[in-house]
Formats: C-alpha cells, structure tokens, sequence
C-alpha cells in the first residue's frame, strides 16, 4: 500500500517539476535562479530514475543471478539505488561531511546525511528498501527547493511593492529629453517629469500643474492637485499633466531615497521572536543529535542487559534516524522573519513606515497612546470655528470682521480673511483704530465697526454675551450696538474622534493628552474626543517628564506610545517606548526621531498600525506554535516508533510550507 | 566603518550562522545580515582595513555555509 502511495507521489513530482521546470521556469518572470532550476532538474531525474526502478520487479534482479556470479543482481540493485541517491542527494552529503571538517557538525545538511546514509545501510544489511533513504531525501530536496523559491518569490514580491525607486530623471537638453542617472542631477537643476513618471527627486514646480498620485507614499488613493510654486516630493507618480521641477536636494537627500533607506533597513532590527528563534535553533540541533544518539543505544542496551530482551538494535536505530529528519529547525526559522518582512511591506503600502521589526512587536503590546494635541488631533490651523448671537447673516458678519481687520497680519486677522473667502476691498475700509490688546475699530461702507474682544466692548460700554465655546472670541458691535461674536479655534481633525475609538477598540487602555494650550481648550478636546486624560499648559519639556512618569505608571509588558507630529516633539518621540510621528512627508527631523512614521496626518492610521502588528505577530505566534507542536508531536510518535521516516519528512516539509504561507498572509492589511 | 555588501544565502538559519561567524571575524565591530534583502551591513574596527578584513568574513562564512555568496 505504501508502495503505491510512494509512485503516485513519484509522478505527482515528476509532473510538477516539469512544470516548473519547463513551463514557469522559462518565463522571463518567474524570478527562478539558475540554482533553482538546475536543483529542479536533478529532482526532476532523480524521482524519475526512482519511479523506474521501484516499477521493475524485484525478481528481475535474483534472475540475474544465474547469469552472473551469485547475488549479482543484489549487487546492480543497490548501485542503481545509491546512484540515484547519490544524484539527489550529493550536495547534501558533501555540505554535511564540510560541516564536519569545519567543526560545524550539527546542521540539517548533517541530520539528513546521517539520517538517510543510516537508512541506506540498514538497506543493504537487509537487502531490501531502499526507496525509503532515497525518497526521504528526495522530499527533502522538495521542500528545501520549494522554501527558497518561495522565499525568494515572496521576498521580490514585497520589495516590488514598496518600489518606489525612480530609475532616472529627465533633462531637458538642446530641446530634447535626455534621461540620466538621478544621482547625477545637481541642486537646483530644471528636471522634466511627464505622466505616469516617478518624481525622482524634491523640489519646486517651475512650470505645469498636474494631480499626483501619491499612494505609494501615502497609502491615500485620492490624487493631489499640484501646480508651479507647490513644492513637491519624491515618490509621488506624476498622473495627467507635463511637470518642470527646479531640484532643492539631492537624490541620495530626497524623500523617496530616506524611505527606501528606512524600510530596507527596518528588518535588521531584529525583534525578541526572531532573537528567541535563532537562540532557540542553536539549541535545539544538538538537543535533538544527542537524544537520537540516546534513542539508537539506551533502549536496546536496557533491554539487553536489564531486561534479558533481544537488543532490538535496527528498529531502535530506525527510530533515532526518524528523530533526527523531524528536527530540522528550518519553518521556524525562515517564517518569523518572513512575516515581519511581509508586516512592514505591508505597513508601508498603508503610509506607515516602521523603522523595524522590534517597533512593529512592541506596537502590538501598546496599551497607553499619548498624544500631542496641536497638529496631531487638531489641524494645528485656526479657523473660524463658530458665530453665536449674531443678527445678521453669518456671512455678512464675517464680511464685515474680516475687512474690518484687512490691515491686520495678525493670525486672527488671517483666518478671517479665509472664512470671508474673497480679496477684501481695502476702499471699502476708512478710518481704521487698532486698540492694541483689545480689538479694531473701523468704518466699512460708512457702518461702524467694532471688533475685539470683551474689553473692547466694556471701553465702548456695549454689553457682550460672554461664550462658553473655549477659543479665540471676537465680539462684533455694528453701529454701536451688539452683534454676535466670532469664535476661532483650532479644528479638530476629522478623523479624531473615530480614530481614538478604533484605538480602544484595538485594545489601548488608556489615552493621554499632553498640549501647551490652555486649561479650558484642552478639556473641551478632550472631552469631544473622549480622551481618559489631559495634562495642559505644558512646556515642551514638561511632555518628557509627563510622558517619564506615565511610563513610571504602566505595568508589567505594556507598551506607551506617542503620538507627535514631529514639531519641538523629537525628545518626548525617543522617550517613549514607541515614537509615532504623522504627517511626515518632507519632514525630516520627524523620519529621524520616530520609530514608526505616518506619511499623512490621518490619525485612525495610529489604530491601523496597532491592527497590523497584531494580526503580524499573531502570525508568528502561530507559527511558532504549529512548528513546534507538529515537531514535538513528530519527536514523540516517532520515539515510540508510530511515525516512520515519510511521515517525518513530510511533517517537516509541510509545516515550512505552512508556515511559510502563513507568514505571507502579514502583507494583506488593507482591509483592517 | 560600516559597508552593506549583498550577499546570497539561502535559508534563514544559514544566514543567522553566517552572520555569527562575521561577527566573530577579527576586525568586525558588529554584523548584521538581512536574509529578506540579502544584505550583510558590517561595521569595522577602527583602523581595519574593510577589504582585507572582508576576505577573512567570507573565508568564515563559507566555512559555516558552503554554498553562500558575498559580493564584494
């Protein structure tokens, strides 16, 4: 029955390596390097060679025997059988037999020759089945040739979707477009970029307008309109219009090479998993080398000497052989770093850049989110925000502020003028008193106007309706009598409040604000945002000894981060356990000081984050998990001689494929 | 110092190997090698001369992993 299992799974090889051999392998993408495809034509003849002989009977061989000297066909048997192995297997014995010279005795090349060259003797010692070493190496061989073609797909993969390297920039010569290397182009050279290009470098519009795409940066799918004055990053895809970019950095400056820069090198940082896994696997082989050698002697010496049994000493061997196949610590190994890899490249697809795999581990532990109110909740832009009292229409009243305050470059005075939306008609404006402290006075279209705050109305003797919105209030009298007043204060994102309840719903427990402002402004944030807690009036150093004593505070393996946009914030970024900073996109103090970088100023991308290192390291997790249960499951069958050799590489082979599968499954997050 | 060389090793237990035996190498300050994007970022002792001091990581890294590559 085995037998026959054993030629179906020969042809099933033989078929499916001629198709990757000869079908996806001579695709000019299939991204199969010249070792792979050589390795697939050996398993190719190996197995072939293996199916024939396992197809010619056996008495075949004894007939020979007449013809030539005794136990002739015995003889030709085992050449054709270890001719075969020698073809699949002999890089393996020779890896193994270096390992040896070079004292590096315990590797997997090692367990395999041990395991299959033991089998092997056993064969011939009872000259029977040698399609079991032989198949045993064959499916390792698979499974090795399997891990790295799709390690190396994965891995080409992932780097292909963060691809953001432009490859060249134009120059406009002679009237014609040359292209050239952009590390080549100097500061302040006139760069062309046309539809569907790449920007390869910073710069400033100098001609053109265009709506750029820049979802590979941002992970925003919405396009952005562009045109001469705007400054404009690397990175971006150039989506409609013809572009002339006057460059203010270098490539090797820009935006586009700091981010490749940045998440190349994210997967050095090793996390403790992978730390964990790879002090694990120095352990583990030898373990596993010595309990083998423990399972081949002990047991047929005590039944020998203390039991009076027949030692038993092939089945006791046969069964250590199992041991060392199973042991072989290789899905564990490649899959944890895998899913960190496939994490980040999936992270960075979303705009968030994570400087390494111990950042994206420990986000998953995040338990208290502190947040810088200005420019990270709030836009950090005042604008008006509220008109109460007021008996005339709103617009009017703004008007009226707002050419009131036309002289004025104060920010108030600016934010007005951008409610009012129109270039105010200075000729309308006469007779302008600015009271310094306390507001305007003017005459618009011969109506006269007052606008300040309460004191101004108290000096005018006008009684003013006090506001209980926190902000800037500018009361309005028009002609003497009262009108309304104006608030303005800094606005809420939009995506504030959704964002601090996904991160609940992610698991934060607690969450912080820390701002300069007032008392009154800061609570009103707060309580609009339902933030647990809020420490106000802060100067910048007070938020690094705010966010020390709230680190003080937190318990046991969780995690405190913080959210910055980057601003006077980089020494509360590197205090905290996990520094966020948003809205990064040209800012390069921020990319520097954070461990994790949100490339646009959405603050739910804060809860995205969190989601996916979870569902990463939850990844890992399982893993590790399946690995070593299936292992030890293997270890303890085949101990007791339930699990035969097959059973035992294909447990090894299929949980690395499993795992491997697994790990690929961190670079979805687009729907978390 | 530091240099980033690329490199070309197959499994992920083979690279954690070869990065112990650069940084075991005489010169090295410190080793990291990046199995995902094949890289080796090594980190020199003051004074060492990086190519020389390079021969010496791929003599060990051949010795713990035969079939690697490290090109220079």
């Amino acid at each position: 029955m085995q037998e026959i299992v054993i030629d179906v799974l020969l042809a099933a090889v033989i078929l499916t390596a001629a198709v990757f051999r000869f079908v996806i392998g001579a695709r000019a993408d299939s991204g199969m390097t010249k070792k792979q495809k050589r390795m697939l034509e050996r398993i190719l003849v190996a197995s072939g060679v293996l199916l024939v002989l396992q197809l010619i009977p056996a008495e075949l061989f004894v007939r020979l025997d007449q013809f030539l000297f005794p136990s002739a066909g015995r003889w030709l048997r085992f050449a054709l059988y270890l001719a075969d192995y020698f073809l699949i297997g002999y890089d393996i014995l020779r890896k193994a037999v270096k390992g040896i010279l070079n004292r590096q005795v315990f590797d997997e090349n090692f367990l395999m020759a041990v395991a299959t060259v033991g089998a092997m003797a056993l064969a011939v010692y009872e000259n029977g089945d040698y399609l079991e070493a032989i198949a045993v190496m064959l499916f390792y061989q698979i499974g090795e040739w399997f891990q790295s073609y799709a390690v190396g797909k994965s891995r080409r993969n992932i780097s292909d979707l963060m691809d953001i390297r432009p490859d060249y920039a134009n120059i406009e010569r002679c009237g014609a477009l040359e292209q050239v290397d952009p590390d080549e182009v100097e500061i302040g050279t006139v760069i062309v970029v046309q539809p569907g290009e790449k920007v390869p470098i910073d710069g400033v519009i100098v001609e053109g307008s265009s709506s750029l795409n820049t979802s590979a940066l941002t992970g925003e799918s919405l396009p952005r309109e562009a045109a001469a004055g705007d400054e404009i990053i690397s990175g971006c895809i150039n989506m409609t219009g013809v572009l002339k970019i006057r460059t203010t950095k270098e490539f090797g400056e820009s935006t586009v090479s700091k981010i490749l820069d940045l998440v190349e090198n994210a997967s050095s940082r090793k996390s403790r998993s992978e730390d964990f896994i790879s002090k694990f696997a120095k352990i583990y082989t030898p373990a596993v080398c010595y309990s083998a050698l423990a399972l081949a002697v002990l047991p047929p010496l005590v039944r020998l000497l203390a039991l009076g049994l027949a030692a038993d000493w092939g089945t006791w061997i046969y069964r250590a052989l199992t041991f060392l196949v199973i042991s072989c610590p290789c899905a564990l190994v490649i899959s944890i770093p895998l899913s960190f890899f496939a994490g980040i490249g999936g992270a960075s697809q979303e705009g968030i850049l994570v400087k390494g795999s111990n950042f994206l581990e420990s986000l998953a532990q995040t338990k208290v989110v502190v947040f810088d109110k200005t420019g990270t909740l709030t836009q950090g832009v005042f604008e008006v925000n509220g008109i109460h009292h007021s008996h005339l229409e709103d617009e009017e009243l703004i008007e009226y502020a707002a050419l009131a305050e036309s002289a004025s470059s104060h920010p108030i005075s600016k934010s007005l003028q951008r409610a009012y939306g129109k270039t105010p008609d200075r000729s309308r404006v006469s007779d302008v008193r600015e009271i310094s402290g306390r507001g305007i006075l003017a005459t618009v279209d011969g109506v006269e106007v007052a606008a300040g705050n309460d004191k101004l109305m108290e000096q005018l003797n006008i009684s003013c309706i006090p506001c209980h919105h926190a902000g800037t209030i500018i009361h309005m009298a028009i002609n003497g009598s009262y009108a309304g007043h104006i608030v303005i204060s800094d606005v809420v994102k939009p995506h504030s409040q959704k964002a601090v309840a996904a991160l609940r719903e992610a698991g934060v427990e607690r969450t912080v604000m820390l701002t300069g402002d007032g008392k009154k402004v800061a609570q009103q944030v707060a309580a609009e945002l339902q933030i647990d807690t809020v420490y106000s009036e802060l100067l910048p150093g007070d938020k690094v000894s705010k966010v020390e004593e709230l680190l003080a505070q937190k318990t046991g393996k969780a995690k405190l981060a913080f959210v910055g946009d980057g601003i006077n914030d980089a020494p509360v970024l590197s205090r905290a356990d996990i520094g966020i900073a948003m809205g990064a996109m040209g800012s390069d103090a921020a990319i520097e000081a954070a461990d994790i970088v949100l490339m646009d100023d959405d603050p739910m991308k804060i809860a995205k984050a969190i989601k996916i290192s979870r569902k990463c390291l939850g990844i890992v997790y399982q893993n590790i998990v399946m690995a070593l249960g299936v292992k030890a499951a293997c270890l303890i069958l085949g101990a007791v001689g339930i699990a035969n050799m097959y059973l035992a590489i294909f447990a090894d082979v299929g949980v690395m494929v499993l795992a491997v599968l697994n790990a690929i499954r961190c670079l979805f997050v687009k729907k978390l | 110092m530091k240099k980033t060389y690329k490199i070309e090793v197959d499994c992920a237990n083979c690279a954690n190997k070869m990065e112990d035996a650069a940084r075991k190498t005489a010169g090295v300050q410190a080793a990291v090698v990046n199995f995902m994007t094949q890289k080796m970022t090594v980190e020199f002792g003051e004074g060492q001369e990086s190519k020389a001091v390079m021969q010496e990581v791929l003599k060990a890294c051949k010795k713990v992993e035969p079939d690697c590559e490290i090109f220079m």
